[in-house]
């Protein structure tokens, strides 16, 4: 039993490894180890494919931090890249690739990915306003507490949206964050912070000699 | 005890003779302390408590014979101890009213005895035993004040010596007594430290609120309140000065409703009734005749009923404004007590919060200077008026919305007070470069520009969003064009520093990298600068200095170098450890890339870091104290390294921070041993004109030394200097180029080398139509370069005399010192003199006699000097100036040494034509001469020894200088080490010798001895001199005793 989860993790190592260019194979073994914890941790049937969207979410809160559930579900779906409701290895591997290392092109194609709530290429006025619903604390004086919303909007179109047709496009987002990297995660985060990200990595990647 | 007795103690202060301890609670916590000590002596330490006491102490008693029980033998008025000492003494002896005791057994029964009057009989005992330990254990044991304590050492020594019992209970009491001394110091130390200090501004504050609550009436807390004296020191106080040494600040008469008017002591202790004042004397009595309270108000409401009453019903409006005078109080106190002696407004002027806060209180008068025009005040005036209205302006400052949970609210607005403290206590030698303006707000709401609208939007979305909308709106707020003031003040004005200086306390990396781009571009401004400064910004980046992100430490440096643009600010820098923290920046374009960070999202290069880190230096390193700092924090080598680098906006500020602290001494000599003047020298031939400016301006305060001079030559720094002159357009490079060539033509070899690089004739090119910072170097380098003949001559033929006479009228005093100075040097050449006698260069040179500087002066009477030797009929020349010899003579008045030995030397070249001798000494010069006699500058003594010489060539000039009391002094100047000093004295003293009486003083004063070792000098000028003496001398003598004989 043993010698045969090895082979296969060897060979999942194998073709993965060549799908991924920001990991080393030692990466991508420790990674794929940590994808069957958590699929036996969390799953009850041991046939599943792989990580459903609750296991995953609740991965993204403890690991990362991340707290707002439509960001996270976005995330899940940038992972699960076919649709269909579980992440399974290749998509972890290649996922957390973009996810912990990936160039600022990748990620900036990531968060589009991610912000484009009904990947349709743009993210329009109601699916910024649907994201930054939260951002602002509400003040009883206000009458509308949309308002300021709204203008929060009309203040991110103004400073991202360059062709004026009053949405996103990705060619507007990437200009944007070429410009001011800050801008990458404009609408809520939706990429690991330095420390946790650091965490992450130290705790995964540490060698089991120094255990 | 001894010392905490000396020390600690209060004794009285006003009185003589004996000193008597003052009830205050810490003189009673101190005799509590010692009487515990003794009465438990006897059970704790019975042998010890045997122990004869050397001498008895001694001192008057209130205790009755009767009330001593068994254990005494009384007898009418005197009690015995039954105790009896080896050699028969009883321990305890009272006789009247005078008590002897001499154990620490019978101390303690004493004061069992004395049960309630304990406290009394002990402070009996201290004021008539100043210092009891010498009692107890002999003189040996005395407390010595600021030394070292030897006495347990020697009893040591001793203790080897014999083994004697007696001394062993000897060392335990001393160490005991030590003991009880550490106790009382300590528990003293508490009390004090518990103790509130007045001031004069708190009782200042207190008066002035008390004021306007009294009159007439039934309302007010007091009847009058009022200062003894009108006059107020510059310190605040009002109490004469001799009594301010006491602490005493000023006095009062109170009049309080319910009873008679009380004169009270303001001091720094506290407040207190004193004697009062007498009528017939207008003297007050010093003499302290109650407890000591805390405060003004406090006293009050102890002594009168009505007051308490009263001030119960006006509680709530007095101590609203109370609260107020408070904080303003304890700002100044903090300064105060830094520096008493300054005025206690100036913590008003320096800090802008601080002002506005008063400003709002007080009455909109405003009495403040400040260095602008009249306009600019004017305007600030109408502005800070229309503030004390509640404005628009103001609104968003004062209803800060909550904010989100994560970002702290901590910053608090009185760190700006604290401050003001330090403001005061650094050395004011730092050049300041931001004057520190007065505020100067947007006006009135009608005019204000769009952008404002727009700013105050987004502050507000700053302060109630979470990260995301944080982000957007820092992002946003950078569209704006933040070099312009309108928007940088819109942003302070609706308290957007606040907000963004609150991120940068924050987790958030992006919000913190967003808040600091824009803090790093608002900050070129002053008034944002000093706000931030105030918010206390500047601990917050310093701290950022700390993090891993390197985009981050980048950003915080450099905004860092930025605000550290004035004094305090650099000064807030280094006292939160932002200097060492910058220093370890630079090391990071050597260190390796960290393994972790190389996927880092906001990648920034390591040489970044070090350049910001170079640059915050740059800001930092004009502050004196700052400079010292960064070369301890080990900042010279990695300087030194990265000069080594090709980057060139890494040059810049590496260079400029050399450039800037290579004013130390202790800088050019590690920049010497690190090898960096040969990084300079390189860097002079680099295409960056700024480069090229802070190297030559690097070379330029390096070369202080010949050492440096010659480096700079042998690395062939000569030449690029040189060919950097021909190019004028860059006045800045142009005045460092040339303060080089001036540091360096200090240097004969570079001199040389200058000549050769046809140098010379440039800089007298550049004598017209430049800056005067280049003229200062240029005239400074020509001035070095005449030194020589040669240059002398070539000078001449360049025609740089003439554009070097006209420059004598200016007023820029360094100019004018290294005018003078060329202008001398060019003179030692006859032909030059000439030139400089057609154009009226002597009346020049003279005229700046009246010059104000003493630098100026003294180079001027130099410069004179060779004039007089070189020009045709010196004499005649000199005599046309009308009252110039008067003002020549009257220099002798001055304080200055130098301007001294210059005027000397001047009257030395004057004196050598007869007329002009006569006109000076009928000015006076011979007692001005020898009242300088008495001087220990060689310099001085040189000039003044020759002038001497010169004058007493004229009628009996010789006999007045012997009057005036000038040769004795003279012949202690063979006593120096400096053979110009000897050459020139022994002069003097061989002219002074043909009289008679001066032959005398000089005999008395042991010249011929001292003469005779200067003739066997090798200078035969002396040789000649001092032998002509000694024969005066010795002919005086042979004469006497010819007529004694005859």
């Amino acid at each position: 039993m043993y010698t045969a989860n090895r082979k296969r993790l060897q060979k999942l190592t194998d073709c993965t490894s060549k799908a991924s260019k920001h990991f080393n194979r030692y990466e991508i073994e420790c990674l794929i180890k940590l994808f069957y914890t958590l699929l036996e941790e969390t799953a009850e049937k041991q046939s599943s494919i792989g990580i459903d969207r609750n296991a995953f979410r609740n991965f993204l809160h403890t690991t990362f931090g991340m707290t707002d559930d439509m960001i996270m579900d976005r995330v899940f779906r940038a992972f699960d890249k076919d649709n269909d409701g579980f992440v399974n290895v290749t998509e972890w591997i290649s996922g957390l690739c973009i996810f912990l290392r990936g160039n600022l092109e990748e990620r900036t194609k990531y968060c589009f990915e991610v912000y484009d709530l009904n990947g349709d290429g743009f993210i329009s006025r109601e699916e910024m306003f649907h994201m930054l619903k939260n951002s602002l604390l509400k003040q009883p004086s206000e009458e509308d507490p949309d308002e300021g919303i709204k203008d929060l909007v009309d203040i991110t179109l103004k400073k991202m949206d360059h062709d004026h047709d009053g949405k996103l496009s990705f060619a507007d987002y990437e200009t944007s964050v070429k410009e001011e990297a800050l801008l990458l995660e404009a609408f809520g985060p939706c990429l690991p912070d330095t420390k946790s990200h650091l965490e992450f990595e130290a705790q995964v990647f540490k060698d089991p000699h120094d255990l | 005890m001894g010392v905490a007795l000396t020390r600690a103690a209060q004794w009285t202060t006003a009185g003589f003779g004996t000193g008597t301890l003052e009830l205050t609670p810490l003189n009673e916590a101190i005799l509590n302390d010692i009487i515990k000590f003794v009465e438990s002596f006897t059970a704790k330490y019975p042998q010890e408590a045997e122990f004869v006491f050397k001498e008895p102490l001694q001192w008057k008693t209130t205790l009755k014979p009767s009330e001593f029980e068994s254990g005494y033998i009384v007898s009418g008025t005197t009690v015995q101890s039954e105790e009896n000492s080896k050699d028969g003494q009883p321990l305890l002896l009272l006789s009247g009213t005078d008590i002897k005791v001499s154990s620490f057994g019978q101390l303690s029964r004493l004061l069992r005895l004395a049960r309630d009057k304990k406290l009394k009989e002990a402070q009996a005992c201290l004021e008539a035993n100043r210092d009891p330990v010498v009692k107890i254990l002999g003189a040996g044991y005395g407390t010595v004040e600021g030394e070292e304590d030897l006495s347990t050492i020697r009893f040591l020594d001793k203790m080897k010596k014999d083994d004697d019992h007696e001394n062993n209970i000897k060392m335990n009491i001393s160490l005991l007594l030590q003991q009880l001394d550490m106790h009382l110091l300590n528990s003293s130390l508490k009390h004090i430290s518990l103790e509130i200090r007045l001031n004069p501004s708190a009782i200042k504050n207190d008066v002035d609120l008390l004021k306007r609550f009294s009159g007439e009436g039934e309302q007010t807390v007091l009847e009058s309140i009022d200062y003894t004296s009108d006059f107020e020191f510059a310190n605040g106080c009002r109490a004469p000065p001799w009594r301010q040494m006491h602490g005493e600040i000023c006095y009062l008469i109170v009049k309080p409703h319910d009873c008679d008017s009380i004169c009270l002591t303001c001091s720094t202790a506290g407040i207190f009734v004193n004697g009062g004042i007498d009528n017939e004397a207008e003297e007050i009595d010093y003499e302290r005749h109650s407890e000591i309270y805390k405060d003004l108000v406090t006293f009050l409401r102890e002594k009168s009923a009505k007051f308490s009453e009263n001030m119960s019903k006006q509680q709530h409006s007095f101590f609203g404004d109370k609260k107020k005078g408070k904080k303003k109080s304890t700002s100044v106190t903090e300064k105060e007590e830094v520096c008493t002696l300054s005025k206690p407004s100036l913590a008003l002027e320096k800090s802008p919060s601080e002002k506005r806060r008063t400003l709002k209180k007080l009455e909109p008068v405003l009495k403040w200077t400040c260095p602008v025009t009249q306009e600019k005040k004017n305007s600030a005036k109408e502005s800070q008026d229309e503030k004390s209205t509640p404005s628009i302006t103001e609104k968003p400052k004062s209803t800060s919305p909550p904010t989100l949970a994560g970002k702290p609210q901590s910053l608090s607005r009185c760190k700006s007070s604290v401050k003001i403290e330090d403001l005061v206590s650094e050395s004011s030698s730092e050049s300041e470069e931001d004057e520190e303006q007065p505020d100067h707000r947007q006006e009135g709401q009608t005019d204000l520009p769009s952008e404002y609208w727009q700013i105050q939007k987004l502050v507000k979305y700053l302060k109630g969003g979470n990260q995301t909308a944080t982000v957007i709106a820092l992002c946003s707020m950078r569209d704006f064009n933040l070099t312009l003031e309108t928007c940088q003040l819109a942003i302070r004005d609706v308290g957007g520093l606040e907000v963004l200086i609150n991120l940068l306390d924050t987790d958030e990396v992006k919000c913190k990298i967003g808040s600091l781009k824009i803090l790093k571009e608002i900050s070129h401004n002053s008034q944002i600068r000093r706000a931030i400064v105030d918010l206390g910004g500047l601990p917050i980046m310093v701290k950022i200095l700390d993090s891993p992100d390197k985009n981050l430490k980048c950003l915080a440096a450099e905004t860092i170098a930025n605000v550290a643009n004035f004094r305090r600010a650099r000064r807030t820098v280094r006292q939160h450890g932002g200097i060492k923290k910058l220093v370890e920046l630079l090391d990071y374009a050597q260190s390796k890339t960290d393994p972790m960070h190389h996927h880092c999202l906001y990648e920034t290069k390591d040489v970044e870091v070090a350049r910001c880190g170079a640059l915050a230096l740059w800001s930092c390193s004009k502050s004196h104290i700052n400079k010292e700092a960064i070369r301890k924090a080990g900042g010279i080598p990695l300087l030194a390294r990265l000069l080594k680098s090709s980057h060139q906006n890494m040059l810049i500020p590496v260079v400029g921070t050399l450039q800037e602290c290579a004013s130390e001494e202790r800088y050019r000599a590690a920049i010497k041993a690190e090898r960096i003047i040969e990084n300079l020298v390189k860097n002079l031939s680099s295409e960056n004109e700024v480069l090229q400016e802070h190297c030559a301006m690097a070379i330029y305060q390096c070369a202080e030394d010949k050492e440096t001079r010659d480096l700079v030559r042998q690395h062939g720094g000569l030449k690029p200097l040189a060919t950097l002159l021909n190019n004028t357009d860059n006045k800045e490079r142009l005045a460092a180029v040339t303060g080089a060539i001036w540091k360096c033509a200090i240097c004969k070899e570079n001199v040389t080398k200058f000549r050769e690089y046809k140098a010379i004739e440039t800089l007298v090119g550049l004598l017209t139509d430049q800056p005067e910072e280049v003229l200062v170097n240029v005239v400074g380098a020509l001035g070095e370069c005449c030194q020589e003949h040669e240059n002398r001559v070539i000078i001449r033929k360049c025609g740089g005399i003439q554009p070097l006479v006209n420059l004598l009228v200016g007023t820029n005093q360094a100019l004018l010192v290294n005018v003078t100075k060329a202008v001398g040097a060019c003179a030692a050449e006859p032909e030059n003199m000439m030139i400089i006698d057609r154009l009226d260069g002597v009346r020049l040179l003279w005229s700046l006699l009246k010059n104000p500087h003493p630098d100026v002066k003294a180079s001027a009477a130099w410069a004179l000097c060779p004039c007089i030797e070189n020009a045709k009929d010196a004499g005649e020349m000199v005599r046309s100036f009308v009252g110039g010899l008067e003002l020549v003579v009257n220099l002798l008045k001055s304080e200055n040494k130098e301007v001294l030995a210059s005027v000397c030397a001047a009257i030395t070249n004057i004196a050598k034509d007869q007329e002009n001798l006569a006109v000076i000494t009928d000015h006076g010069v011979v007692p001005l001469l020898s009242k300088l006699a008495n001087t220990n500058n060689d310099k001085l003594r040189w000039h003044l020894a020759e002038a001497i010489s010169r004058c007493c060539m004229w009628g009996r000039n010789r006999i007045a200088f012997g009057e005036h009391k000038a040769v004795a002094p003279l012949v202690r100047y063979l006593k120096s080490k400096d053979t110009n000093v000897h050459r020139a004295t022994a002069q003097a003293l061989y002219q002074l010798s043909e009289d008679a009486n001066n032959c005398i003083t000089m005999h008395e004063n042991g010249a011929v001895r001292l003469l005779l070792d200067m003739v066997g000098s090798p200078d035969e000028v002396l040789q000649e001199a001092a032998a002509g003496c000694i024969s005066n001398i010795r002919r005086l003598a042979l004469a006497t005793e010819k007529a004694k004989y005859s």
